[in-house]
């Protein structure tokens, strides 16, 4: 479950991201964030995972008040969360594999069983061939199934994307948006911020649109 | 339990790949360490070789009284009989004005230079063991003996030892010193390599934390590699002084034998050398956690 309420964010220059955001999204349900380029977006997520802090309100992450985390019980929150971000920030050192395993080296997973869920995060997002190959020689549609890969592996209860589809042709955007839907079928909690509405058809859905870093809808 | 051995198992593997991913850096900057920690270390392993030098010559306090070269049997008998009354005299013994020039020909192989002489120039003297005095009570039994008639000189013989136990007290003063400053520059060469290698290692550990990473995740491997770096540089210097001693023991023996001494340079004991080991580990250890600290303070959610 997620809930923000009376969240603001005003940036160090004076500008505000968020005006007054206030909307509950419960466990299990899926929305999607709309609204033009820096109506607050991206923003919005990134307050959720605690990558930034709100200037005032309260957002409540399954049952945490993260507004007011202290910076030691971040990462255990983030364990929690799944998260696509808008520039991927996928490892180029390291083979597919091995991008998919660092948030299971991260909670320490014993590393055999580590290796069973790598490879069913690959083959849920149809990569499991690919185990080997560097992310360099991925089309950008793999690559962005690769970060969706690495959000899943650690089976998080909450899954946030950030512009899933955003440089993706129509064939690709579709499939991943076909994901996400399947992921929320089983039960996850999914937040999708995009401005590209068209996708998801005729799926009856909430959507939270955002204009100027307030809620119109 | 399992979590925290796959923890540091993963941090000590990535330490190391790390370290073998850049050999010539690494090993550049364990030379270096090496070399800056090989001052002191060596410094102190000549300090404590003088030490036990010192200590092995000085053993108990002994007096020199040299004889006017004209004194007579009479006076000599006299002498004699006022250092057996003398309370402070726990034994001495005579050496004749003869038997100094026998034992000056065959010890120093000065005998053709003795033999030329026309007639013996060393004075009758004795050799007084006062015991257990302390330096002061010594001195001023040195200046009343001055005093008797017949006394050329009077002179302490473990003066010099003194002397070269006080030199050694500050020269180690002076180690501690140089150590400590050198240890702070060991500090900062750690603080720098840890530094650059964050920088090649940002994305993941930006990507790390945020899916979950904590920091200590975060810190584990650069602690190992700047513990590993330090007591590797650690290792260079005792190599170093291994390999100084090794040059330069045999020419030293050879010159302390000109001077009729017997000094062999040892190494470090194993305890000093154990302890050279896990200091430049701290220290290693100390320099990488300021630098993923610096780096880490930078990376909080605002």
């Amino acid at each position: 479950m997620i809930s923000f309420s009376q969240v603001c964010k005003r940036y160090p220059n004076g500008f505000d991201a968020l005006k007054n955001i206030g909307f509950t999204l419960e466990a299990g349900e899926m929305a999607l964030i709309t609204g033009h380029s820096g109506a607050g977006k991206s923003t919005l997520l990134r307050l959720i995972a605690a990558i930034e802090r709100p200037t005032s309100g309260s957002i409540i992450v399954n049952g945490q008040n993260v507004s007011a985390l202290k910076g030691g019980a971040i990462p255990f929150l983030r364990r929690n969360l799944g998260l696509v971000f808008q520039d991927q920030k996928i490892l180029f050192d390291r083979t597919v594999f091995h991008n998919v395993m660092l948030p299971l080296q991260i909670t320490g997973f014993h590393s055999k069983a580590a290796t069973g869920r790598v490879r069913a995060a690959l083959d849920k997002v149809g990569l499991l061939d690919k185990e080997k190959a560097r992310p360099i020689t991925l089309s950008g549609g793999e690559q962005q199934r690769l970060c969706i890969a690495r959000a899943i592996v650690n089976r998080p209860s909450i899954l946030i994307a950030d512009e899933p589809t955003s440089n993706l042709d129509a064939d690709y955007a579709r499939d991943i948006m076909g994901m996400f839907k399947s992921f929320h079928q089983v039960g996850v909690t999914v937040l999708i911020a995009t401005h590209d509405v068209e996708l998801l058809g005729s799926t009856p859905l909430r959507i939270f649109a955002l204009n100027h870093g307030e809620l119109t809808a | 339990m399992r979590v925290w051995l796959s923890h540091h198992s993963y941090a000590l593997v990535l330490a190391l790949k790390r370290l073998v991913g850049a050999p010539i850096g690494s090993l550049l900057s364990i030379v270096v360490m090496g070399i800056a920690f090989s001052l002191p270390a060596g410094i102190y392993m000549l300090l404590e070789n003088l030490q036990a030098f010192s200590g092995q010559v000085s053993g108990a306090p002994q007096l020199s009284l040299f004889l006017k070269l004209d004194a007579n049997n009479e006076v000599v008998a006299q002498i004699e009989s006022r250092l057996r009354e003398h309370p402070r005299v726990a034994s001495f013994e005579f050496i004749s004005r003869d038997s100094a020039l026998a034992q000056l020909k065959q010890d120093s192989g000065l005998g053709d230079i003795a033999d030329s002489l026309e007639q013996n120039p060393l004075p009758d003297a004795f050799v007084i063991n006062a015991g257990t005095l302390s330096p002061e009570a010594l001195e001023e039994l040195r200046a009343e003996l001055q005093t008797l008639p017949g006394i050329e000189h009077a002179q302490l013989d473990s003066a010099w030892a003194k002397r070269l136990d006080a030199l050694l007290k500050l020269s180690r003063l002076a180690v501690l010193i140089l150590a400590g400053l050198l240890s702070f520059a060991l500090v900062a060469v750690i603080f720098n390599t840890i530094r650059l290698q964050i920088l090649t290692k940002r994305d993941e550990i930006e990507v790390s934390k945020l899916i979950g990473a904590t920091n200590g995740f975060i810190r584990r491997p650069f602690l190992y590699f700047g513990a590993i770096q330090g007591m590797a540089g650690g290792a260079a210097a005792w190599f170093i002084i291994s390999l100084g001693i090794h040059l330069i023991d045999d020419e030293l023996a050879e010159l302390m034998r000109l001077y009729e001494v017997n000094l062999r340079l040892y190494h470090l004991s194993p305890e000093d050398s154990l302890s050279l080991l896990l200091f430049s580990a701290c220290l290693g250890w100390v320099g990488a956690w300021l630098s993923v600290a610096n780096h880490l303070r930078k990376t909080e959610p605002r």
